[in-house]
Parts: structure tokens; sequence; C-alpha cells
């Protein structure tokens, strides 16, 4: 019963097709306004974000990817331009090291419930 | 006058820190079973002194005396009287008063209030308390006087910046800082429970109101930023990640991790050790967040003005604070042979406080890492919501469906309830009618949406339950309500959000996929402390046919002078729509915002309902089931 | 058996808080590592006569100096009279991008303040600019035969940084 429900899921949800129209706000949403305080680049009203929205217009226009628009950034301005760091190596530990928390949060409580699952059997 | 007179106040409050630290000290080893009274006078004494030191600075800000600088830089004779009053703990000086006052009225409350028999659990916890009240009257004098004079006296004051000028900012520190600082009271339960070896239960019902009190006002004062953000910053969002918003959330999962383990501690099954370190943990979160907000080492919105001296002593006192209570813990901590058995009510707040640790560290390590990688390899990088969105929402799904098995269970008892129940099938139900009428193709997003409906389709069935047997636990169902609520609406909130972005001048009008917004024409206004432009658009539903009349403005503060975009926000029940301007300099273009944002009073409201479930938690703590 | 477990945490916390003391004088300031060392993007530049100029023919000189800025902006002007000092300098050409200004003010501000510029382009919309990684203006690079790029100043140029370009030049 379950897997049938999962399934039917999984098949209404992919019946939509993926809309790639807000990818410009996306990109400006995920870009650091260098010369605010913190905001991005779809927040800020200063010159340089309204700089940098018309050039991200721009090279999406001219057939530049996401990625390709984030790393033409990147390479002007450093990594403190995104939002989302790359997966690289200063950052594999900001990846990764939730991750390997939640394990390990996983295994005190193994432990403390280890002994009632063993009295139990 | 005036100043001379805070520093006397606020010096004599802090003399009877020390003097309550002493005479204490003394009390420790005198086997009275009572408190004496010299400790409760001289308790009054500091907190009528403290509050006087408060009065004398909001009486500053109130007559406009500029004769102390901080009136000074933050406030002007032409400010609205709330605004003069809020002031008050408008900037860095002012609200460390504020925080401080706080945490003396908490330790006097505490004094008086706490019915624990244990007399040297009061008075220990009295102790920490005096130590943290005497370093921040300190940090207070030495470091950032609000009372400091300036000569010659200025006829007129800077102002407050525009953007704090606002009903939701005047009440959203007061009420973060009541969150904080009461988990300094737990703090020093914690380690004076160690020290004088107060059993759990006992332990557990003098902390319990506390952390309720704490956690209500906690969440009250991150709803009242979100909204404040929501409507004055007029970026269309309402939590942006930033590193000052993490400072607050992080005690705040601490705090919903603790008011679940109190109840296991309460019932004598175990976690005593547990509750002491997140005890320690939230209160020491709270001095992280107030470190890094205020040192300035990050780049935020919220920051304080850059000083890099008062970075360095609260870096001194955070570091003093953590090791002592490492070192009090490790040699007081008993060691406990606990079992806990799976399926079980304290089985699952265990989940419960591994998901909320595991949220907090992400978080944490999420605001830290950019300040460590600079420091340590000179690189900069920024981490921002895709990253949070991206670790935390996955982990939505499991903690729903926690939350909504969860409080099902019984005490001690190890019993596996029924998952595939009719709530579970009447949920999926509903789940893919909404699925139908939204259209959304993103999986975790629907699985996010199925499991939120769970939650909220099953609470409520639970008060129907328990509403038979006369045993509602009101403040768990509303709670976990809202919770449920919450994670819904955000979730449709954010499949359904639209937002253009487009440059007009005025004649002009923009056809989007379902509005025509008519830039009309723009007109100008001023007022006492500002002039503006107003923008009058007008906004047709081409389905509908209605239409509606926006006017965003962009102010020009003359005190200080500053430049701020309010954004026009039209809510109806089940949707706000939002626009924002701003002129493109040197042109006669204007660059627009517009949004339709589903569902955000229904956001606000949710989260009301998840502090109210904590209210009637402090309330009803005497007949839980 | 606590022991072992107190010492990995008292060494965890001072790592902590040692970086704590030392991020509080991490500098804010904008980066500019980032591009030094990099090669200029291939920019097809306009000229005040509307011709177009490919910045790489800036190779033909074996230093360029590409300065942007604007006759409405206050410290343009204060670094100007070192961009004319600059200017005099063998071997060094300075390539003047005029950010986002009215044609008609530039030339009055070099006309009344002397002008620097070997070649004077313009960038209205402010857009090619961030080829060059620019925040805002004044900013400077200095740029080699190979078009690597060698320093970028922020801000205006002071008596400090001209020396210090003298010094790269005269190597």
């Amino acid at each position: 019963m379950k897997k049938i429900f999962f399934l039917l899921i999984i098949i209404f949800m992919s019946t939509k097709l993926f809309a790639n129209e807000d990818v410009n706000n996306k990109i400006l949403k995920n870009l650091r306004c260098l010369v605010c305080q913190g905001q991005t680049i779809s927040e800020s009203n200063s010159d340089f974000a309204q700089i940098i929205r018309e050039v991200v217009n721009d090279k999406i226009q001219e057939g530049l990817t996401e990625k390709e628009i984030y790393k033409f950034l990147s390479e002007k301005y450093g990594d403190w331009i995104l939002f989302n760091p790359p997966f690289k190596k200063n950052n594999y530990l900001l990846w990764l090291l939730p991750y390997l928390l939640f394990i390990f949060g996983g295994i005190i409580i193994y432990l403390m419930i280890k002994k009632g699952l063993i009295g139990k059997k | 006058m005036l100043s001379n007179f805070g520093v006397i106040f606020s010096s004599i409050a802090l003399i009877t820190s020390f003097i309550l630290i002493y005479f204490s000290f003394l009390e420790l080893k005198i086997s009275d079973s009572k408190i004496p009274k010299k400790i409760y006078n001289f308790s009054l004494a500091q907190l009528i002194f403290s509050l006087l030191s408060f009065l004398i600075l909001l009486i500053g800000y109130v007559f406009s005396d500029f004769s102390m600088i901080n009136v000074y830089e933050n406030s002007h004779t032409t400010k609205p009287l709330f605004y003069k009053i809020s002031g008050t703990w408008g900037n860095h000086e002012g609200s460390l008063l504020l925080w401080t006052n706080i945490l003396v009225i908490f330790s006097f409350l505490f004094l008086i209030l706490t019915k624990n028999k244990n007399k040297n659990f009061k008075i220990l916890t009295l102790i920490f308390q005096n130590f943290l009240i005497a370093t921040f009257f300190i940090f207070l004098l030495t470091n950032s006087n609000p009372f400091s004079p300036i000569f010659p006296i200025p006829n007129e004051g800077m102002g407050l910046n525009p953007i704090l000028q606002d009903p939701a900012l005047a009440v959203h520190p007061p009420l973060l800082y009541v969150g904080f600082v009461g988990s300094s009271i737990y703090f020093s339960a914690a380690l004076a429970a160690l020290i004088s070896k107060v059993e759990a239960k006992s332990l557990a019902t003098t902390i319990k109101p506390w952390v309720s009190v704490s956690w209500f006002f906690q969440t009250l004062g991150i709803l009242v930023g979100s909204i404040w953000a929501y409507y004055e910053l007029g970026w269309g969002g309402y939590w942006f990640w930033d590193p000052v918003e993490n400072s607050s959330l992080m005690p705040w999962f601490l705090m919903t991790a603790l008011l679940h383990s109190v109840l296991v501690l309460e019932r004598r099954i175990g976690l005593y050790s547990w509750v002491i370190i997140l005890s320690i943990l939230t209160f020491t979160m709270t001095v992280i967040g107030t470190f890094l907000v205020r040192s300035g080492i990050l780049n935020s919105v919220h920051t304080f003005a850059n000083d890099p001296s008062r970075g360095l002593f609260i870096l001194t006192f955070l570091t003093l604070m953590v090791f002592s209570s490492v070192f009090i813990f490790f040699k007081y901590a008993p060691s406990e042979k606990k079992t806990y058995r799976i399926f079980s009510k304290e089985f699952f707040i265990l989940i419960n406080n591994w998901f909320m640790v595991f949220f907090l560290a992400v978080v944490l390590i999420g605001t830290l890492y950019p300040v460590f990688l600079d420091t340590l390899v000179g690189e900069k990088i920024s981490v921002g919501p895709p990253y949070y969105n991206f670790i935390l929402a996955p982990f939505l799904i499991p903690l729903l469906f926690l939350m909504t098995s969860g409080p099902r269970h019984k005490w001690v008892v190890s019993e596996l309830k029924k998952i595939f129940n009719v709530i579970l099938f009447l949920s999926i139900f509903l789940f893919l009618i909404i699925f139908f009428i939204i259209q959304e193709n993103n999986f975790l997003i629907g699985l996010i949406l199925l499991f939120s409906i769970y939650l909220v389709v099953q609470t409520i069935f639970d008060f129907y339950e328990n509403f038979k047997n006369k045993s509602v636990n009101f403040s768990r169902i509303i709670s976990h309500l809202g919770f449920g609520l919450l994670i819904f609406f955000i979730s449709i909130n954010h499949i359904f959000s639209t937002e253009n972005n487009f440059n007009i001048r005025t004649g002009e009008e923009k056809d989007t996929k379902d509005y025509i917004i008519k830039f009309e024409k723009l007109t100008t206004m001023s007022t006492t402390n500002y002039k503006s432009i107003v923008g009058n658009f007008k906004i047709i539903n081409k389905k509908k046919l209605n239409t509606k009349n926006l006017k965003p403005e962009i102010r020009f503060y003359n005190q200080p002078q500053t430049i701020t975009y309010e954004a026009s926000i039209r809510s109806n029940f089940f949707s706000d729509t939002y626009l924002t301007m701003s002129n493109i300099s040197d042109t006669d273009v204007f660059n627009i915002k517009f949004e339709k944002k589903p569902f955000m009073n229904f956001i606000w409201f949710s989260v009301l309902l998840i502090s109210f479930g904590g209210l009637l938690n402090f309330f009803s703590r005497k007949k839980q089931i | 058996m606590k022991k072992p477990y107190l010492i990995i945490i008292y060494f965890f916390l001072i790592f902590i808080f040692t970086t704590f003391y030392f991020s509080l004088d991490n500098k804010k300031i904008y980066d500019t590592e980032s591009i030094i060392g990099k090669k200029i993007n291939e920019v097809e530049l306009t000229l005040f006569n509307n011709d177009k100029f490919n910045i790489n023919k800036i190779s033909n000189y074996k230093y360029t100096l590409i300065n942007f800025w604007a006759s409405w902006c206050a410290p343009c002007r204060k670094e100007h009279k070192n961009l004319v000092r600059l200017s005099k300098i063998q071997n060094l050409k300075i390539v003047g991008v005029n950010f986002k200004d009215s044609q008609i003010k530039a030339k009055e501000f070099l006309e009344k303040m002397g002008n620097p510029f070997f070649i004077l382009t313009k960038d209205p919309e402010g857009k090619k600019s961030i080829d060059f990684g620019v925040y805002g203006i004044p900013e400077t690079i200095l740029v080699n035969q190979d078009l690597i790029i060698l320093k970028k100043y922020i801000g205006p140029l002071d008596l400090k940084d001209v020396n210090e370009i003298k010094k790269i030049i005269n190597k």
C-alpha cells in the first residue's frame, strides 16, 4: 500500500515540466551586493547592484548558463560574491561537518538506547 | 547632571552585586535553611538602582538632553515621543543597559519567586547571576557608557537611523533580550545545581517556567524582527539567514531542545547532565551571538557600529565563562547510567534534541565558517540562504514525522504506535488534492508538504481524542499545530511567490503574466522629519479584472541624512501584493520590484500559535499529563 | 576515562577562542586578491568619438594603468593630480574609463584639471567595468604587457601608491 502511494506521488510530481523563467531572479538572489552590508544583489538599490543586475541579464541573453555567470563573477570578485559557497577544498568542512555531526549524534542516541534494546531481547 | 546620576546609580548597582556575592559566599557555610533578609534587601537595592539608571537614560531621551553623547548621537528634538523612548535601546550602549536591567530584574524575580527548598542552590544561582550582572555593569561603565557627557552641549541631536523608527523594531529588542537574558537564569541554576547536588525533579521544576518564558519571548522577538524585515527593509523577504538573525535563532534551537528535555528530567527518567549542558550552551550561545553582533566581525545588515574593544571585552568574558562552566561541569557532573527505551516518549524527546542540536550546528557552522576561513586561511566566502536551505530542508521531513508520532507515545513504556492509520491516509488524500491544485514538481517540497499536512491533521485529531478524555496538553497541541502550519505555509509561499524586476518611467506600463502594472504619476510629500517621492501605481489583475493602488516611497530623511525605500504592501486574506521602487541615478527611470506573496499572514499567525503554546506551558505547568 | 576527553575539549575551546581573537582584526575592506595575477578579459571599450577600442591593444605598451573615474566623483578629483604625475612616466600609458558620466562634463573636467589619459574610453552604463572587477570609482588597475593584472587600487591613488607604481615599473 505504502509503496503504491509513494509511486503515485513520484509520478504526479514528474508531470510538470521544470520552469526556467525565474533563473535570472535566482541568480540575483545568490549574489552578494559587495558594497552593501549583507544584502543580495536582488535586494539592493545601490549602483553596484543595479549594474550587476544588468550584466547578469546581458549574460543570460548571451546564452551563458547559471554556472558560467557565477564563474565569471567569482573570477572578478572572489567567492565572496557567491552566497552559495562552492564545494571545493577549503569548503569541504563547511559542507560535510553538519552531516558528520548528525551521524555522531545518532551514534550517541543509539548508545543510550542500546542497553534497553538488548535487555528486551 | 543626568550623566553623573546615571554613572552613580549604575556604580551603586555594580557595588551591590559585589556585596551580594560576598554575603552569599558567607551564607553558603551557614547551615540555616532560610535566606537572610539582608540578601533580599541588597537585591532589592540593586534592582532599584539599576532601574533608576535606566530611568535616567530614558529621561535623557524623552527630554532630549544632549549633554549625553548617547542621546546626542541617537536622538533629535523633532522625533515623535514614541521613537524618543524606543531610541533608548536603539543603539549599542542603551541596549546594553536594557539588557543588564533585564538581567537584574530576572535575578530578583528568581530570588523571590523560586520555591526551591535547597538554600545553597538558590544562593549559588544568585552568585552566578551576580557575576554576570557585575560583568555587564563593568562593561557598561568602562567601555560602553551610555551616560558619557559631551561638552560643549550641542543644541540638536544627530537623530535616529530612520529604519529603526518603526513600531516593530521598538519592541523587537526588549522581546529578544527577555528571551536571551532569561536563559541566564537556567545557566546559573544549572551550575548551582551541579555544585549543590540538586536532585533531578527539583532542578526541572525550578528552571521549567524560566525556559518556557524565555522561549516564548524569544519566539515572539524573532517573529517581530522578521515582520519588521519584511515590510521595512523592502527586500521582499522575511528571513535572510543573515548572521545576526542566526544569532537569535541559535539560542532558540537550544531552548526548544531544553523545553522538551526538561519534561524527561521532571519525571526523573534521566538526562540530568544533558539538561545542564543544554542550559549552559543556551546562554553561551547567547553571549556568542552578542559577541558576533557587537564586535562587528560579521558582515551583516544589522551590525552595530564596529568597535574591536567591545569585541575583546565580550570575548574575554565569554572565554572565562565557558572555561569555568566546563571546569565546574566536569568537576561536579554525576555519572548517569540510565537506559532509555526505544519508542517511548523520552526516546522521541531524545530525537527531538538530536534534531535541534543538529539545526543549531548547521546554523552555527554556516555563520562561523566564513569568519574562521578568513582568519585562518585569508579567504573570504559568503554563506547564504542556498546553503541553509540545501542542508536543512531535507531534515524537516523526518522532523515533521517525528513530531507527529512522538507525542502519542507513552512515558517509559516501549510501544510502537501504528503509523499507517486513518489519519495518514486522510493526510495523503488531502495532500493529493492540494497537489493537484498547485502542480508542484519539486519532490522535496512535495514531501515536506505531505508531512506538514500529516502533522497538522494528526495534531487536530489528538486534540479531539484528548478532549474526549479530558486531558488536553494544550501547550503541545498548539505549538506543534503552529509548527506544522508554519512549514506548510512557508512551502506554499515559496512555491507561489512571484517576483518581477523591471525598469519603468512615469506614464509607462508593464505587462507581466498575470498583471498589468501602470506607473501613473510621481508625487512628493513632506513631513517634519523627511521628504519623500511617492510613486502612484495601479495594479490590474488580468484574470479578476480588479485593480489595486500601490504607493511605494523613497524617503529622504534629514536627521540623519538617509534615504530609505518604503515598500508598499497590500495584504488581503490570502496574499500580499508588494511593490518597491528605487531610482536609477541620473535618469528618470525607476527600478521596480513587484511581488506577489501568498499566505504571509498565515505564516505570522503560525509563529504566533507556536509561541502561544510556550505561554500555555508556563501557565499550565502544574497539571501536565 | 575523563582526562582525554577533557584535554580534547579544552584544546578545541582554546582553538575557537584564539581564532575569535584574531578574527577581531579581520580586514573588511574590499578584496582585490582574486583578480590579481589574472589576465584581463578581452573587452571592447568605446572611445569618446564612438570608435571601438579593444583592450588587448594595450599589449603594445610595457605597462598600462586602467583608471575608472567620473566627473561627478569627488575622490576622483582628489587623485587626479597624481594621475597627471603618473602620465609623465616612460613605459606607462594610462587608459581612462569614464564611468557612468556625461561626455560633456567629462571633457570639461579634463580641460580644467589636465588630461593624463593616453586613451580615453567611456562606460556610460557601467557594465564594462564589471569585467575589471570594479566595485565603485575611483579604481585603478596596473596591467603589464602580457595583460596580467599586477595591482589593483580601490579608492583614490595617493602619493604612496604613485611611488609603488613607479617602483614596479622600474624593476
